[in-house]
């Protein structure tokens, strides 16, 4: 298991290195200069915009700024910020607590709906339940989130007056006061998300279920006289999970990614933000350090899903 | 004329005749009045005034929280580093300026004592040098004190190129030297008639203290722990920086005004779209101020029906231009396009230009498009006043605008189009990605073809259009297109910046990587002549003069065809009193701003 993991690990480092050459020589070719609002300013001469260019080494050849980038990144240096002028970490850092609340919490909210939902329903296959299930995912999932959040605002915000729709990290007050306007500013962003993944995840959810609560052993199960609940929990659901573990893990680098258009309707401080403000502006070593992180996010959650199947499933052996 | 009656009233004011303010009303009268007035009158001989206070309060502090909304939130908090307008407003909060600019274009002092006349014996009579007398007793937030130490240094600071600040081009020509503690005196190279550019203003006027930053001058200047912890002399303490989301400050007890600041506690939250933001001032009442609001009028006028806030607007000097080519963006030589050795085939034929002057609706852009934040103009130059020019009309038709053509022998051929010695009257019209922008190129290409000439529209991502990116060939430096469009805000009351690129020697070529800031390449001698001769005048009536017909010179050339003369919008909570001008950022006055009850 544990020589497993390893080799996994090590296998990681050249893709990840793959993913750092791609990710940076597109960034370098991408259209832009970081500091072009400087171009439109009558007050900043030229060669300003050229001593700048000059410091942050971006008149080198693309090769060298890699090479650069990554002996730093291997010292634990994430790049520094040119529209900031911080280092990036201290950004990222500063971002991930919104990330991981708003994003966090839709995601809880999505299995919390998706799992008991798509079990029921697949319990009973073509029932009432099933077919109001089967609609509201349809339409879940067909609504993409700009279109809901900006029609949630519209409701609850504008015509109703019940919750913000501008999201602050600076709330006055503190203890449970605190907690409370936390949570009521969560709610609209938490819903838009949760619902969305929720839809597409109780879809995946019942047809795992349906695969799987046909199969003979199930039917032994019954036989032995089992009540239908451990029938369903025990024996149907730890099968079942399989793929949906998979679906939960690669979705959980989205975590710390943040929902871009979410986070930008809701102005959100998070990740997602960051990411989308920093491309706009061109600052390349943010957008590098966020891809890159994802990057590496998405081989450890693979990893550690395939160490979950191990364990939901000890046919599967990992060798 | 005009020169002769403004000396004879220059000559009231000083001997008492007349008072200032029928002073301005008189330039008004007569088409003169200006941001710029009072500098006349300093000029004149007559000590500058600052404009009358509309501050009521009589207590510091008690107004609560204020919240102000940036859609695009500063990223940073040096006002040496600030690229862009949001990160000086930003720093404006906590740096302050020796003087700022007040709604009319009035100076206003912050942390100078008095405004520099030839009376009180601040400015030299041949325009080299202005002597500033700084406030006594003011504190940084630290409380250390704040001296002449603290200016001559942010000279030091910004003129130093390893620096990098983007404030040099303000600092590196002139001299800066203390005088005694509380008195400085900066030395032009030449006769300098605008003076009220270093210190003044939040654009490249903020000074950061000394004691801080002294460290951290030249090359290491991005290592310096202040560059987030601004520690100024503003009325607002430093609390808290997250880069494009939040600005938090809260109320400086020792704040040198009297009975300033009203507000407890100051938010500045950045992010999100212009749309939204507006509706979270005037629609909800989230939030008590959103900057740079440039929404379609219907939508402001559909929300003010909420009765939460309304849109204020501000007028300063930005103009909307389209600019026609004046070489050929379809011939390469020596490996450039739109190169100087070329001649436009379309436009250096002079009834083309005038044919598309009179292709742009103004009138329906202002209506369809811009509303209460544009007027219509047929000036390049639209302020200050004293500089507008009067010589100048527009119209729109499109019979006389055929009829020109036709006069000069460009006929529809069988497609509708119309061409003479066989070049066909084919335009391509770039502007950056802009919901206006595009409404306005539709409305263009429309009459156009009404006209037979055919408009070919493109609009290029903004971060693309505005770049300085050498191997992008979409850039507006670069200009492969016959036509484009855009704005160049101008940041100061005063035309000399602003009428200066379009000198010849400023052409964009390949050979100074397209950095020249003459985008038009239009090279005119007699142009050049007034620019250099404006630029040592220190009659500030010939000045003026001056820079009108520099003006009349590209409007009659049809270098540039003026679109709309846009003004600041700002969405504003009914019960807040905030002062904005157009010649400054938002928050430059910012410490007069309180609410009604």
């Amino acid at each position: 298991m544990s020589q497993y993991v390893l080799r996994r690990f090590l296998i990681a480092i050249p893709s990840l290195l793959g993913i750092s050459v791609v990710l940076f020589v597109v960034l370098a070719l991408a259209p832009g200069d970081p500091f072009s609002e400087l171009a439109t300013n009558p007050n900043v001469p030229p060669e300003v915009q050229a001593a700048l260019r000059a410091k942050f080494g971006l008149d080198d050849p693309i090769y060298l700024r890699y090479l650069h980038w990554l002996n730093a990144m291997l010292h634990g240096d994430w790049g520094f910020s040119f529209v900031s002028r911080m280092d990036v970490d201290q950004l990222i850092l500063q971002r991930l607590p919104a990330t991981l609340y708003v994003i966090g919490s839709a995601q809880i909210l999505a299995l919390l709906i998706a799992i008991p939902v798509g079990v029921y329903a697949a319990t009973k296959p073509y029932s009432l339940f099933d077919q109001v299930a089967n609609t509201l995912a349809f339409v879940g999932f067909s609504l993409p989130t700009f279109f809901t959040g900006i029609l949630f605002i519209l409701v609850f915000s504008i015509t109703l007056d019940w919750l913000p729709f501008v999201y602050t990290t600076n709330i006055k007050g503190t203890g449970i006061l605190w907690v409370l306007e936390m949570i009521r500013q969560a709610i609209m962003p938490v819903a838009v998300l949760g619902l969305f993944q929720a839809a597409s995840m109780t879809r995946f959810v019942r047809s795992a279920m349906l695969d799987v609560i046909r199969l003979d052993y199930v039917t032994t199960a019954r036989a032995k006289g089992l009540g239908q609940a451990k029938v369903i929990v025990k024996h149907v659901m730890r099968n079942a999970m399989i793929p949906v573990v998979t679906l939960i893990a690669l979705q959980m680098p989205a975590v710390f990614g943040g929902a871009i258009v979410t986070e930008q309707i809701f102005r959100i401080p998070g990740i997602g933000s960051l990411l989308i403000s920093s491309i706009l502006s061109n600052d390349t070593p943010v957008v590098m350090a966020v891809t890159f992180v994802f990057a590496c996010l998405v081989v450890l959650f693979n990893l550690i899903a395939d160490v979950l199947y191990g364990w939901l499933d000890p046919r599967i052996s990992l060798r | 004329m005009l020169d002769k009656k403004l000396r004879s009233m220059i000559g009231d004011v000083k001997d008492g005749r007349m008072d200032r303010r029928a002073f301005i009303q008189r330039m008004a009268a007569v088409g003169l009045t200006a941001p710029l007035a009072y500098q006349i009158l300093a000029l004149g001989g007559v000590a500058m005034a600052e404009g009358p206070s509309t501050y009521k309060p009589t207590k510091r502090g008690g107004g609560g929280a204020l919240k102000l909304l940036w859609w695009q939130g500063p990223t940073l908090l040096n006002p040496h580093f600030a690229t862009g307008t949001k990160d000086q407003d930003g720093s404006r909060l906590f740096y302050e300026p020796l003087a700022c600019w007040d709604p009319d274009g009035n100076m206003k002092l912050v942390l100078a004592a008095e405004i520099p006349s030839i009376q009180n014996g601040g400015l030299a009579a041949d325009g080299k040098s202005v002597t500033w007398k700084l406030k006594p007793g003011v504190k940084w937030h630290d409380g250390k004190p704040f001296t002449a130490d603290d200016v001559v240094f942010n000279w030091e600071y910004a003129k130093d190129p390893a620096t990098a600040a983007v404030s040099i081009a303000v600092y590196r020509d002139i001299t800066v030297e203390k005088v005694d503690d509380l008195t400085v005196r900066i030395l032009f190279p030449k006769p300098t008639p605008f003076w009220a550019d270093a210190f003044v203003g939040a654009a490249a006027g903020q000074i950061i203290p000394k004691h801080l930053f002294n460290d951290y001058k030249g090359a290491k200047s991005r290592e310096a722990p202040n560059n987030l912890l601004p520690i100024g002399t503003g009325p607002y303490k430093f609390l808290e920086f997250k880069p494009g989301d939040l600005v938090r400050g809260e109320l400086n007890p020792d704040y040198h005004m009297p009975n300033r600041p009203y507000f407890d506690t100051l938010e500045m939250k950045g992010g999100g779209d212009a749309v939204s933001a507006a509706r979270a001032v005037i629609q909800t009442g989230e939030y008590d101020f959103g900057y740079n609001i440039q929404v379609e009028d219907d939508v402001l006028l559909r929300l003010e029906k909420g009765g939460k806030g309304k849109a204020v607007y501000a007028v300063g000097g930005d103009t909307e231009f389209i600019v026609l080519n004046s070489t050929d963006p379809n011939t390469e030589v020596d490996g450039e396009r739109s190169s100087m050795k070329t001649k436009h085939p379309l436009f250096s034929d002079p009834a083309v230009r005038k044919a598309l002057s009179m292709l742009v609706d103004r009138e329906s852009v202002k209506k369809a498009i811009y509303g209460r934040a544009g007027r219509t103009t047929a000036n390049f130059l639209n302020g200050p006043e004293k500089f507008v020019s009067k010589n100048n009309t527009w119209e729109f038709s499109i019979e006389k605008a055929s009829k020109i053509l036709d006069d000069a022998g460009w006929k529809p051929g069988a497609d509708g189009i119309r061409e003479k010695d066989g070049k066909k009257l084919k335009l391509l019209y770039q502007t950056s990605i802009n919901g206006p922008r595009q409404k306005t190129q539709a409305i263009v290409k429309q009459a156009c073809q009404k006209a037979g000439i055919d408009v070919e529209l493109k609009s290029v991502v903004a971060s693309v259009f505005f770049s300085s990116d050498v191997g992008n060939p979409d850039t507006y430096p670069k200009f492969y297109a016959d036509m484009e469009m855009f704005q160049i805000p101008m940041s100061q009351p005063d035309p000399a910046q602003h009428m200066r690129r379009y000198i010849s020697s400023n052409v964009a070529t390949k050979e100074n990587k397209w950095q020249g800031p003459n985008f038009t390449r239009w090279a005119n001698k007699d142009y050049d002549a007034i620019i250099e001769a404006a630029e040592g005048e220190m009659d500030p009536v010939k000045r003026a003069a001056l820079y009108i017909k520099a003006n009349d010179l590209l409007i009659q050339e049809v270098v540039f065809i003026p679109v709309q003369h846009r003004l600041k919008v700002e969405a504003v909570a009914n019960n807040l009193q905030c002062v904005i001008s157009g010649w400054a950022n938002e928050t430059d006055n910012l410490f007069d701003w309180y609410r009604e009850a």
